[in-house]
């Protein structure tokens, strides 16, 4: 495509780059997405978004403004300056946002993740070391709670990057290292752990330049996600299936990006969205690998004006990991491209849609256009009865 | 744009005459009685030949009380225009009809001069002799030192087509009405001017003499009067009396009533100043020198300070005095105003008839589409008062410049009372509109319609025959709302009876064999002090009005409504009926003949295989032009579908060339006649662009048309490049020269959608890298080429939001875009087409497009195809139904579905959408590969 447009073959230097990413050509069937809406509010990057309600959710960006959108008829419903203060303290508020205690100054590193634990407890990751708190309620029957530091986990050799509950009994952190590691919620034992998702000795078949290119950022777990068996970890680039029961990981995709995977969710039907720094939103499927030897999924007819880095190599990532284990693979189904700056953070609405944002200060909604061209015709029809105008006149 | 029989027509007029002359002749039995000018030439197209101007101008001339009737000037002021037409017989002539500029200085009783507001009087005039019809619309302005005040003026639209001047009277008296009442305003305030300086100048004089007489009686203590201070006692006397009366004059001019507009929300002239009736009365009383109340003061405040000089009492009201110059009675302002609007007057209606009428016919029809027709019209068109729109524009400038200069500016001229009120003895032609009225709300009444409109055509006839034996004698045929009980319905119904082209055209033939050399005024339009208050809205005054909008359309335009405020609310309701018949006919499916048709030859059916005309144009009128469309040959097919199916409107057409012969002999040649009439050529070959405020738009459209063509024609891969734009894909046309870039950016703009009412999304030239809102605003983009990195970065970004765009890159020749299969647009573009010229081009665009309109408007609006007809349905069976109905009943195939899909999603779009809220920009776009086509 680019070397079309360019012309004459005198392809310049950087494009020459040649990457294992997978892609999928302009074809993709099973990409519901096929409607977007740019919100423009935002002057800063927009780095977080997070659900309200069924269509509801709200953006912050570094501009230190949120916005509330309305996913369904998308406008801007409100608008709020805030000032957020960073965590270098475990505060605890009560509804009336009164702050009823908090902790003494930790580290210099601050608090990066907190999750809920049971019995009262938290654990929040601050560096290196994951720290259990509980909290106590005082004992005089007033409002007063206290914060008892209950247990610090020094098991991560980096910091700490995500930090997620599975369920009431597990949860698992993911260092900068990319060590991943499962704990007990009740005794905060480690169940099990994962560290060399970079080890090439776990890929047989890993190109050799993934090997040279190591280097932390490449590792580092930077989100988490789960279903009821398995762990999503967004590692580097890559995408890992990690399976709680089997404690090993099940499917991986070395390369799923560009650059690294900023967050992922699990949506239904198998599949889980990723997105990344670099600017797109792509979306797989888990599936099951057939016992057949794997051929790489022919990619030339629809990248044939594809961009230079369609090649061979792209499918290799996805490639069997161990064998005798019934194994699974991550499809890339479709990629969403709207972005032209990392893309942050994402909010799945189901059926109504997909918020992205990212630091180009856009949030964009990618909708299903079918499902929402009928939308539009009901709401043109109840316009019209509302005007009246369905009556038969003669 | 009404359908290809009018582009076509137009455009092989060559072709036609030369076969015309080549033709055998008819067997006698067969053949129509000629046209009256064949004899002149064997080309019935070329123009009357007696005529000895070469086109329409516009003449000014005066009823001298000097030197008698005497033209002014002619706009355009170029002797060529007139050549040999005798300008001085001509305005004798047209002077000579101002029955009713009778003007009364002096009522009897009254001690002092009174000012008439006497109103203009409209009539048309036909000359055969001279070849010459003209619009006549008679004017008086005030001079203090003419006869009575008053200078009887007139303004003559001057044609050799009596058609233009016929079926143009609404237009051309509206327009000459703007141009009229600002010549008269300035006038007033010139003419104030005038009387104040007489004022003051009497006021000086009286001073002088009251001195002297002083003197004298100080010197003369004899206590006998000298017969010299006799005579300055009468002079001084005289002095008195003549102030009294100037100052009367002076109340009168002031108390003009400039009454408020009722609906007005403009006011250029904002009347802050105007005189109170009730004060008015005391001021009277006030001494010369401080003027009335401190409002006038302040009106008049500009006037640069006058030394008044002595006087003579006695105003010489002599023949040795040279009158004063148009010029120098009109305030210059606003003088020069009048001749802007004059100018564009003569803009405005130059050229043939036909595309005038055409022009009206696209107009009244595009308003019926209002849910459509923002995806393709042009936007200064689709303007619902496009002449008033474009009066604004050219008011713009000058809006500035009146409140600037003349914040004191006279009020809104509004004539409220007419002191005199003239009744002409002109006959009335009493025909009953309001039946047609009902009728023409009827769409199934067709046959009674054209019954009824068979008969007042005969009336008509009748009318005009009455006054055809008559030889010499100058006559008024017109209509006259002599009766001021009349309702409002009547009398506004009865205004615009011009006769149809049919009716007007044969008449015109036969009589011009028998008059050897008369006038005859065929029409006028009686004085407006007989009009009923609210229909007198209508005409507007002043030439910054546009609270008269409204009015006009209701009133003066081709709107027989009863009532205008209901006429637009009663369009809606026609078209939601037509949308409900459409919507059961095509849901329940098969009861409808229409779409059990074939489809492949969707709107072919006017023309044959070889694109030879059958059908001429019609004038189709739609509803709301019932009055004059119901003359006309065929019955008129109240909008029921104004272009919804185009075979729907083909087959209308086509039963109505059969209804028409089956009628009488005469109404088929008045048909024949009409269309010789509308393919006629005029003298002055520049078509005419009816609304001027599109004459740039008029000649990007016939670049861009051009533009168009050589594309078609140039590039083999054109089809796919026009399925994207009008699939609603981005294209980007790529290059490295500016220059060809915009070229082809203007060549393509014709076929992109719009996606709301304003401007076209397109962006000629952009050199900065693309981002996805780009193709979210814009759908055809032309992008710079540069060889430097930042270059790169522009294409790398093309290159990454390629699956949302189309490109076509034209430095190389090739175009990347999805695969089309469809035929749509192999109908649009056809690169053997044989149209020439880029305007018919456009024009034969413009046709294609509204037929998809059509289409993408029934299948927006058709319930079932979106909604289950039962609860219980399941979603697929709607879209197969869905799909059904694009394939067979629509005739779309392939891709042409995405085109029609496309347009109902901007039609869904734009109709939902809340009214001060834009339309939201949606990116739609399918995972569709893309291909590369080289040429």
């Amino acid at each position: 495509m680019l070397r079309w447009l360019i012309g004459g073959g005198r392809e310049p230097q950087g494009l020459a780059e040649k990457s294992s990413v997978q892609t999928i050509g302009e074809e993709q069937i099973q990409n519901p997405y096929t409607e977007l809406l740019v919100l423009k509010g935002h002057q800063d990057i927009v780095r977080f978004l997070v659900q309200i309600d069924d269509c509801r959710f709200a953006s912050a960006g570094d501009d230190g403004i949120i916005f509330l959108w309305n996913a369904q008829c998308l406008t801007v419903l409100q608008r709020l300056d805030v000032w957020l203060s960073g965590g270098s303290d475990l505060c605890v508020w009560n509804r009336k946002l009164d702050l009823l205690c908090k902790t003494s100054h930790l580290t210099d590193a601050g608090i990066s993740a907190l999750v809920e634990l049971p019995k009262n407890c938290v654990a929040a990751a601050v560096g290196k070391e994951l720290i259990i708190f509980r909290l106590i309620a005082s004992n005089d029957g007033s409002e007063g709670w206290n914060v008892l530091e209950v247990k610090r986990l020094v098991d991560h050799q980096d910091n700490i990057l995500s930090l997620v509950s599975v369920h009431d009994l597990t949860f698992v952190t993911g260092s900068h290292v990319g060590e991943l590691i499962v704990w007990d919620a009740l005794d905060w034992t480690k169940q099990a752990s994962e560290c060399n998702f970079w080890d090439s000795s776990v890929h047989p078949d890993a190109q050799p330049e993934i090997k040279l290119s190591q280097s932390p950022n490449e590792t580092s777990v930077q989100h988490l996600t789960f279903d009821e068996e398995c762990v999503f970890a967004a590692v580097g680039k890559g995408i890992y299936v990690y399976n709680l029961q089997m404690k090993r990981v099940i499917a991986c995709q070395r390369t799923a990006h560009d650059s690294s995977v900023l967050h992922i969710e699990k949506v239904p039907n198998r599949q889980l969205i990723s997105c990344s720094e670099d600017g797109s939103v792509r979306i797989w499927e888990l599936r099951e690998k057939q016992q057949l030897p794997a051929e790489p999924v022919p990619t030339g007819f629809f990248n044939m004006w594809g961009f230079g880095r369609a090649n061979k190599q792209a499918n290799q990532a996805a490639k069997k990991m161990q064998e005798n284990t019934p194994m699974y693979f991550l499809e890339l189904v479709g990629d969403l491209i709207g972005h032209s700056s990392a893309v942050q953070m994402f909010l799945y609405f189901g059926e109504l849609g997909l918020a992205t944002c990212s630091a180009d200060h856009l949030i964009i909604l990618w909708k299903d256009g079918e499902r929402e061209s009928r939308l539009r015709s009901l709401t043109l029809f109840q316009k019209l009865a509302q005007n009246g105008d369905l009556q038969l006149k003669f | 744009m009404i359908s290809a029989p009018d582009v076509v027509a137009f455009t092989r007029e060559e072709e036609l005459e030369d076969e015309l002359c080549s033709e055998p002749p008819l067997p006698e039995e067969y053949s129509v009685p000629l046209l009256p000018f064949a004899s002149h030439g064997a080309n019935p197209w070329a123009k009357v030949a007696s005529s000895k101007f070469t086109r329409d101008f516009i003449l000014i001339s005066e009823f001298s009380e000097q030197v008698g009737p005497q033209p002014l000037l002619t706009i355009p002021d170029d002797a060529k225009v007139s050549g040999t037409f005798d300008l001085n017989y001509f305005s004798l002539r047209i002077m000579s009809v101002d029955y009713q500029a009778s003007f009364v200085g002096h009522p009897p009783g009254s001690a002092y001069p009174k000012l008439n507001f006497v109103e203009d009087s409209k009539v048309v005039l036909g000359d055969s002799k001279e070849g010459a019809f003209a619009y006549v619309h008679h004017l008086t302005l005030y001079d203090l030192e003419a006869r009575g005040f008053v200078r009887p003026f007139c303004m003559a639209y001057i044609s050799a087509d009596e058609h233009k001047i016929m079926q143009q009277f609404q237009e051309l008296s509206a327009e000459f009405s703007k141009a009229s009442e600002c010549l008269k305003t300035g006038n007033r305030k010139a003419f104030a001017n005038e009387l104040e300086k007489k004022l003051k100048d009497l006021d000086y004089t009286r001073t002088v003499l009251h001195n002297e007489t002083e003197i004298q009686k100080k010197a003369n203590d004899k206590g006998y009067y000298t017969t010299q201070a006799i005579e300055k006692a009468n002079e001084l006397a005289s002095v008195e009396k003549s102030i009294i009366e100037h100052q009367d004059l002076l109340k009168q001019i002031r108390s003009y009533p400039y009454r408020k507009l009722k609906e007005s929300d403009f006011h250029p002239y904002e009347p802050e100043c105007a005189l109170d009736p009730a004060n008015a009365g005391c001021d009277q009383d006030l001494a010369t020198s401080d003027l009335a109340e401190p409002g006038e003061t302040h009106l008049y405040a500009h006037v640069p300070s006058y030394t008044p000089k002595l006087i003579k009492a006695k105003s010489a009201k002599c023949f040795d005095k040279k009158l004063k110059t148009l010029e120098e009675l009109c305030d210059i302002y606003f003088f020069s105003q009048t001749l802007d609007q004059l100018h564009q007057i003569e803009r405005t209606f130059r050229g043939d008839v036909c595309y005038l009428l055409t022009d009206q016919i696209s107009r009244a029809l595009l308003k019926q589409q209002s849910v459509t027709n923002f995806l393709f019209e042009d936007v200064s068109f689709l303007d619902e008062k496009p002449p008033e729109k474009r009066y604004r524009g050219c008011q713009g400038l000058s809006q500035d410049a009146i409140d600037g200069k003349c914040s004191e500016e006279s009020p809104a001229p509004k004539v409220v009372i007419s002191l005199g009120s003239y009744k002409s003895s002109v006959e009335c032609v009493p025909i009953k509109m309001e039946q047609e009225i009902e009728d023409s709300q009827e769409p199934k009444m067709t046959d009674s319609v054209t019954f009824e409109h068979q008969e007042n055509l005969d009336y008509l006839d009748a009318d005009i025959k009455g006054s055809i034996s008559s030889g010499e004698s100058i006559e008024v045929l017109g209509t006259e709302k002599s009766a001021s009980g009349l309702t409002k319905s009547e009398s506004q119904a009865s205004l615009p009876v011009s006769p149809s082209p049919q009716a007007g055209r044969s008449k015109v033939g036969s009589r011009r064999t028998v008059s050897e050399d008369s006038i005859e005024v065929l029409s006028t339009c009686p004085s407006e002090s007989l009009i009923p208050e609210d229909f007198k809205a209508s005409y507007p005054s002043a030439i910054n009005e546009e609270p008269y909008v409204d009015d006009e359309e209701g009133g003066l335009r081709f709107t027989p409504k009863l009532n205008p405020d209901n006429a637009d609310e009663q369009e809606d309701v026609s078209k939601r009926e037509n949308l409900v018949q459409v919507d059961s006919a095509c849901c329940i499916g098969k009861e409808s003949p229409n779409f059990l048709e074939p489809v492949p030859d969707l709107g072919q059916k006017p023309c044959d295989e070889d694109g030879v005309v059958r059908i001429p144009p019609q004038p189709y009128r739609p509803a709301e032009q019932g009055l004059r469309g119901s003359f006309g040959g065929f019955p008129s097919h109240d909008g029921v579908s104004g272009g919804l199916l185009p075979y729907e409107l083909d087959s209308r057409y086509l039963t109505g060339n059969r209804e028409v012969s089956k009628s009488s002999l005469d109404e088929c040649s008045d048909s024949t006649s009409y269309i010789s009439s509308a393919a006629s050529t005029c003298s002055d070959r520049t078509p005419s662009p009816a609304h001027p405020a599109c004459l740039a738009s008029e000649r990007h459209k016939k670049k861009a048309g051009q533009n168009a063509l050589r594309f078609i024609r140039q590039y083999p891969f054109a089809h796919p490049a026009i399925y994207s734009l009008l699939s609603g894909r981005t294209l980007i046309v790529l290059g490295e020269e500016e220059a060809i870039v915009k070229k082809l950016v203007t060549a393509l703009s014709i076929f992109v959608p719009n996606c709301g009412v304003y401007a076209k999304p397109v962006k000629h030239w952009v050199t900065s890298p693309l981002h996805v809102v780009d193709f979210q605003k814009w759908k055809l983009i032309g992008l710079q080429r540069m060889v430097s990195p930042a270059g790169v970065n522009v294409l790398h970004a093309l290159s990454r939001y390629s699956r949302y765009v189309s490109i076509l890159d034209a430095d190389s020749k090739t175009l990347r875009c999805p695969l089309y299969k469809g035929t749509l647009v192999s109908r649009l573009a056809d690169h053997r087409t044989q149209i020439k010229r880029g305007s018919t081009y456009y024009l034969h665009v413009q046709s294609i497009l509204t037929q998809l309109c059509s289409k993408a408007f029934l299948f927006t609006f058709c319930h079932h195809l979106h909604l289950p007809i039962s609860e219980r349905e399941p979603e697929e069976s709607v879209v197969n139904r869905r799909m059904n109905f694009l394939k067979l009943q629509l005739g779309l195939a392939n891709e042409d579905i995405k085109i029609v899909q496309y347009l109902a999603e901007l039609l869904k779009l734009q109709y939902i959408q809340e009214p001060g809220q834009g339309v939201n920009p949606l990116l739609r776009f399918d995972y569709v590969p893309s291909f590369l086509y080289k040429i």
